[in-house]
């Protein structure tokens, strides 16, 4: 699988677009989705709310587990996806497109988020 | 993740196979197995509409020979043992003298004195052990075979066909619960006719240097009607509609078979003591007097999904809990099993939910097992 160039990523495996006007759109990676299995719910944090980087804003089921969703950024969320909501399965079959999850006002950004190049190679062991 | 400690995980003979598959594998009871080749949601579907071809390696089997070979086991376990016809299988259940359940097991009459007693993978030491421990007295061998044997499935409703193909064996004779020894694309297999699944299906046991040969053979043979290669995750869901209990979920030490609303395979008739008959004879005594929990079926009216754990409430209490849920894809919602309070184990009660991570969510109670195939 191929990481987007145009992207940057946190360690926990969400994608980051580059900000059109102060708003970047988040999302989970192929790698992350993969390892999810086929996601089966996804709780998204409300429009208007206050996501912090790293920590935790919503959830993705999946057959087998829950696992928590991170904000990769610091910032107030503009925008969620709910076609995601509707119709989860979107996060495995197009996981850097029409699976992306939410959209945030970006206020302050993590020195560590990773570049294509970084987090392929974190995840190639 | 958390970190453990590494461990060898041991690996089937189809390894290899697998990993051309693109499989993802998982470690389960101390084996590498297949989680899934894809998508686990298609693999289910494929068992009940077409067929799915499984490597069950990891099962563990135990010969057990000799002239008293029967009457060991009727003492060793809880079933009727003797009672079992030559080329028939009986599932059954090995339990501690306190009654509790070691393991669920499926013992195959292979002969007059020979059986093989198929063990979950995460008991099959526990099994052996027991085994060995209660043969003292008997004239019987109890023998490991954990690795003299591969296990390869084929479930749905195409596995007939499938199989029929690559074999003379009198397939059309073979009831479900019955085993014969034959000849699989050229391979000696015993060919049982159980699974796990909710579907009609065959079990093929097999020497491991014959494993590769067969899984190809079989899956070149059902090409044609949509068979594909399933891992342990659809196997989970499939047996999650189809009601079967999983030990560790729905069975443990902690529960009597009559616990588990499985009480009908303790053979309290059959001549001769057997380990753990008092304690259940009271089990039993005690189910009648004060129904325990029921193990009953959950149909989400949401789409989160229970997990193993989560407790079962209404009118803000706790009336049981969890024992596996997940999303059903026959369903098309989260389903699961729970252990709940006699009084709200009605199909149909009100007011039933499932706390999920602090959230109440409604469930209907409903009676097992969600699936049931069209014969």
């Amino acid at each position: 699988m191929s990481n987007p160039q145009q992207l940057r990523y946190s360690k926990e495996h969400e994608w980051l677009s580059a900000a059109e006007d102060g708003v970047s759109t988040v999302g989970i990676t192929e790698f992350a989705a993969n390892a999810l299995g086929d996601v089966v719910y996804a709780q998204l944090p409300e429009v208007g709310s206050a996501v912090t980087a790293g920590e935790t804003c919503g959830e993705l089921e999946s057959t087998k587990s829950v696992s928590d969703l991170y904000s990769p950024v610091t910032g107030e969320v503009t925008e969620t996806n709910e076609d995601v909501v509707n119709d989860p399965s979107l996060v495995n079959s197009d996981p850097f497109g029409q699976g992306w999850l939410f959209k945030v006002r970006v206020a302050e950004e993590p020195a560590d988020l990773l570049s294509a190049d970084e987090y392929t190679a974190q995840n190639a062991g | 993740m958390s970190s453990t400690e590494p461990t060898e995980l041991r690996h089937t003979a189809l390894d290899a196979v697998h990993r051309s598959l693109g499989a993802t594998m998982t470690d389960f009871a101390g084996w590498d197995m297949p989680l899934r080749y894809g998508s686990e949601r298609d693999e289910h579907l494929a068992v009940r509409t077409k067929a799915g071809l499984f490597d069950l390696s990891h099962m563990g089997e135990i010969t057990v020979t000799g002239a008293g070979a029967a009457d060991l086991l009727d003492y060793a376990l809880v079933g009727n043992i003797a009672s079992v016809g030559v080329g028939r299988a009986r599932y059954t259940m090995i339990c501690q003298a306190d009654g509790g359940i070691l393991d669920d097991l499926i013992v195959y009459r292979l002969a007059e004195t020979e059986y093989m007693v198929v063990a979950n993978a995460s008991n099959a030491q526990v099994v052996l052990d027991a085994l060995v421990e209660r043969s003292a007295g008997f004239d019987a061998e109890v023998r490991d075979d954990r690795d003299a044997y591969a296990l390869i499935a084929v479930q749905g409703p195409e596995s007939p066909g499938i199989l029929k193909s690559l074999t003379d064996a009198d397939l059309d004779g073979l009831k479900y619960y019955a085993g014969l020894p034959g000849t699989v694309a050229g391979v000696p297999a015993l060919i049982a006719r159980t699974g796990y699944t909710g579907e009609d299906g065959f079990e093929l046991f097999v020497k491991p240097e014959h494993a590769v040969e067969l899984w190809q053979a079989l899956a070149k043979a059902g090409e044609g009607v949509g068979l594909v290669p399933c891992g342990l995750s659809c196997r989970d869901t499939l047996r999650l509609e189809a009601g079967m209990p999983l030990y560790g979920h729905e069975l443990t030490t902690a529960l009597t078979p009559f616990d588990a609303g499985l009480g009908r395979v303790v053979k309290f008739e059959k001549e001769g003591d057997f380990v753990g008959r008092e304690a259940l004879q009271e089990a039993a005594a005690k189910a009648r007097q004060n129904p325990p929990r029921v193990l009953v079926g959950l149909i989400a009216e949401g789409r989160r999904v229970p997990r193993a754990g989560y407790a079962v409430v209404a009118g803000g209490q706790v009336i049981g809990e969890v024992t596996s849920g997940a999303p059903s894809p026959t369903l098309g919602k989260p389903i699961a099993m729970a252990y709940v309070d006699a009084a709200h184990a009605a199909p149909g009660t009100e007011g039933v939910g499932v706390d999920i991570r602090g959230t109440h969510e409604p469930y209907e109670v409903v009676a097992l097992p969600f699936y049931k195939r069209q014969k």
